[in-house]
């Protein structure tokens, strides 16, 4: 069995195909990179495998199960943790306000209840908030956790988001574009962290990236696309030297 | 400056974070609780009116302040509290019944705005709820059975549960004690999952969802909850006004309730109550100016809404986070004397959000 698998995933935005039938499997426990120019569709497969845009075709598997079709917020329960290319925090919260909406897919509490706060409520915070801190010290965000987020310099809010995506208790996690933005010694922590989170937490990680240094150094495997079709996969090496991958960064 | 050591995680969920908050709060308390007796009987009308409207901002500020929502037709949810209030009443139910039926029918109606309201947002949404507002106004004004239509209808005294609050004085307990309980309920909420998702919707739609926040459950949650708390205001107002008529709720109200929010400072619950305490307190400031005024300035009509108007754009100028904003800058600038700086508050540009997908 597969532990994540796309199938001939095709997205139209009306005439422009911008991604055409695209098929690859990630195994548990890889780092899986996806990789290609500007405008070559891959924030777009991003888009359709955490389901916030509906497939004109193909199908999406997470552990044999079939996720076309399901409502966007249901993947963080079943395990599929997210970051965004430019940033999605929620600015006028603090950071440790936003790692805890990181488990809302853990919550169990009714409405009612928390308006009384009943015990349950409490007990229940408490341990969410557990969760959160072994993330914090897990990523070193201790110094951060009561800043608003809208006062932090973007090296952080980077770190922030994948804090938050980490307290979903993902298997899966999904990044798009993790170095964007970031300054050399930036992306250094970014690759390590990538790493541990690999090897500590076993979390599989699917990622988009640009910076062929981080891609070469946490990458298993490797996919290329251009304009919305696959142009070549393999490990980071093989893609990297394939005349196909070369002629589309650099022209022929 | 005051440090907070921190040493259990249960410290961050206390409702006051260090003792001489908690002692701030009892002091104002112990005030509330003697005010009718010390203040003159007008005044402490001014204190329920006071509640009665920080209520209705605590409704509110839930769904415009916190879940990012515009409503220009809250006045129609205080109407609906109202109306349900003096029927039931009318009809002899105490008030441990009525106003709950008077909550639940508000929300009800809140629920029913909100399904719709789910594919709109900002000023369409704030049509969509201008456009209920009237419908309800108007519905009040017709229904001449229930209501009593455009002639208005008395409310009879309070029946709280099987006996009757006799004098003023009661009413003003009971309406303390709603103000109390309803932010006690919104705070709680607030530090829990469901006020979280509405923090995350406000801020990021599209990252609500990747957290598995449904926008559709918390976005009509939202406007329930909102909606239940600005009935309770209603089913007060009803017996602080003793006579309804549609005329009382009509899209003034609303936008005075949208002022009172945005002066007092959107996304915090301390602004709700600044701003009904501005709301209520700023006729009578004006009212006393216009001893002091030219004679032609103090006659014109419409001068109160001139002044608030003013006062509206000064503040969404000069001070976005309103009077809570303001009292936060005040406080930073005593316990860090000398080493405030001017700067210190200066909102930062935000950074370029990603492509929005809806």
């Amino acid at each position: 069995m597969a532990f994540f698998k796309v199938e001939n995933l095709t997205k139209q935005f009306g005439g422009l195909t911008a991604v055409d039938d695209i098929s690859f499997e990630v195994n548990q426990g890889e780092v899986y990179t996806i990789i290609g120019p500007n405008g070559a569709g891959k924030t777009t497969i991003f888009n359709l495998v955490s389901l916030i845009y509906p497939p004109t075709r193909g199908r999406i598997f997470f552990k044999d199960r079939d996720l076309t079709g399901l409502a966007p917020d249901r993947v963080a329960a079943l395990g599929i943790g997210r970051t965004f290319q430019n940033i999605e925090l929620f600015e006028h919260a603090t950071v440790l306000q936003n790692l805890l909406i990181g488990r809302h897919a853990h919550a169990t509490t009714s409405f009612l209840a928390e308006m009384m706060f009943l015990p349950s409520v409490r007990k229940r915070e408490l341990e969410h908030r557990e969760a959160v801190e072994r993330v914090v010290d897990f990523l070193d965000l201790q110094h951060a956790r009561d800043s608003m987020v809208a006062g932090l310099p973007y090296g952080v809010r980077k770190v922030v988001e994948l804090a938050r995506a980490l307290c979903t208790g993902p298997e899966l996690l999904l990044l798009d574009e993790p170095s964007s933005g970031l300054n050399v010694e930036e992306t250094d922590d970014m690759a390590f962290w990538i790493q541990d989170i690999r090897n500590e937490l076993g979390i599989t990680v699917l990622m988009v990236e640009h910076d062929m240094s981080l891609v070469s150094r946490v990458s298993d495997r490797v996919l290329a696309v251009n304009y919305g079709s696959k142009l070549a996969e393999g490990t980071p090496a093989e893609v990297q030297s394939h005349p196909e991958v070369v002629a589309a960064y650099l022209g022929e | 400056m005051r440090f907070i050591f921190k040493t259990r995680y249960e410290q961050d969920l206390q409702i006051f974070k260090h003792g001489v908050s908690a002692a701030w709060y009892a002091a104002l308390l112990v005030f509330l609780l003697v005010a009718p007796f010390v203040v003159p009987d007008y005044y402490r009308t001014q204190i329920v009116f006071i509640c009665i409207y920080g209520i209705a901002g605590f409704g509110l500020m839930l769904l415009s302040g916190f879940t990012g929502q515009i409503s220009m037709g809250h006045a129609a949810f205080l109407a609906i509290g109202a109306y349900a209030e003096a029927i039931l009443q009318a009809r002899g139910m105490p008030f441990v019944v009525s106003a709950p039926a008077a909550i639940l029918l508000a929300a009800a109606a809140g629920v029913a705005i909100g399904l719709p309201a789910l594919r709109l947002s900002g000023i369409y949404l704030a049509i969509a709820t201008l456009a209920f507002g009237f419908i309800v106004e108007e519905g009040m004004a017709r229904w001449e059975s229930m209501t009593g239509g455009s002639a208005g209808m008395l409310v009879p005294g309070v029946n709280l549960a099987g006996f009757m609050l006799e004098g003023d004085h009661a009413f003003y307990y009971l309406c303390l004690a709603c103000v109390i309980l309803v932010a006690l309920a919104t705070f709680n909420l607030l530090r829990s999952p469901t006020g979280r998702a509405f923090i995350a919707i406000r801020d990021s739609e599209v990252s609500a969802q990747s957290m598995g926040v449904s926008l559709s459950r918390y976005k009509t949650l939202s406007f329930g909850i909102s909606a239940g708390i600005t009935g309770l205001a209603g089913a007060l107002y009803a017996h602080q006004i003793k006579f309804l008529s549609p005329e009382q709720f009509t899209l003034f109200v609303s936008i005075e309730f949208l002022m009172m929010i945005v002066i007092g400072g959107m996304g915090s619950m301390h602004g709700a109550v600044f701003g009904a305490i501005f709301v209520i307190g700023l006729p009578e400031l004006i009212s006393v100016a216009k001893d002091y005024m030219p004679q032609a300035v103090a006659e014109q009509p419409g001068l109160k809404t001139t002044i608030f108007g003013v006062i509206m754009i000064l503040f969404v100028l000069f001070e976005p986070l309103g009077i809570y904003g303001r009292w936060i800058k005040i406080r930073t600038y005593f316990s860090m004397f000398p080493l405030y700086k001017k700067d210190m508050f200066r909102r930062q540009k935000a950074y370029q959000k990603s492509e929005r997908v809806h």
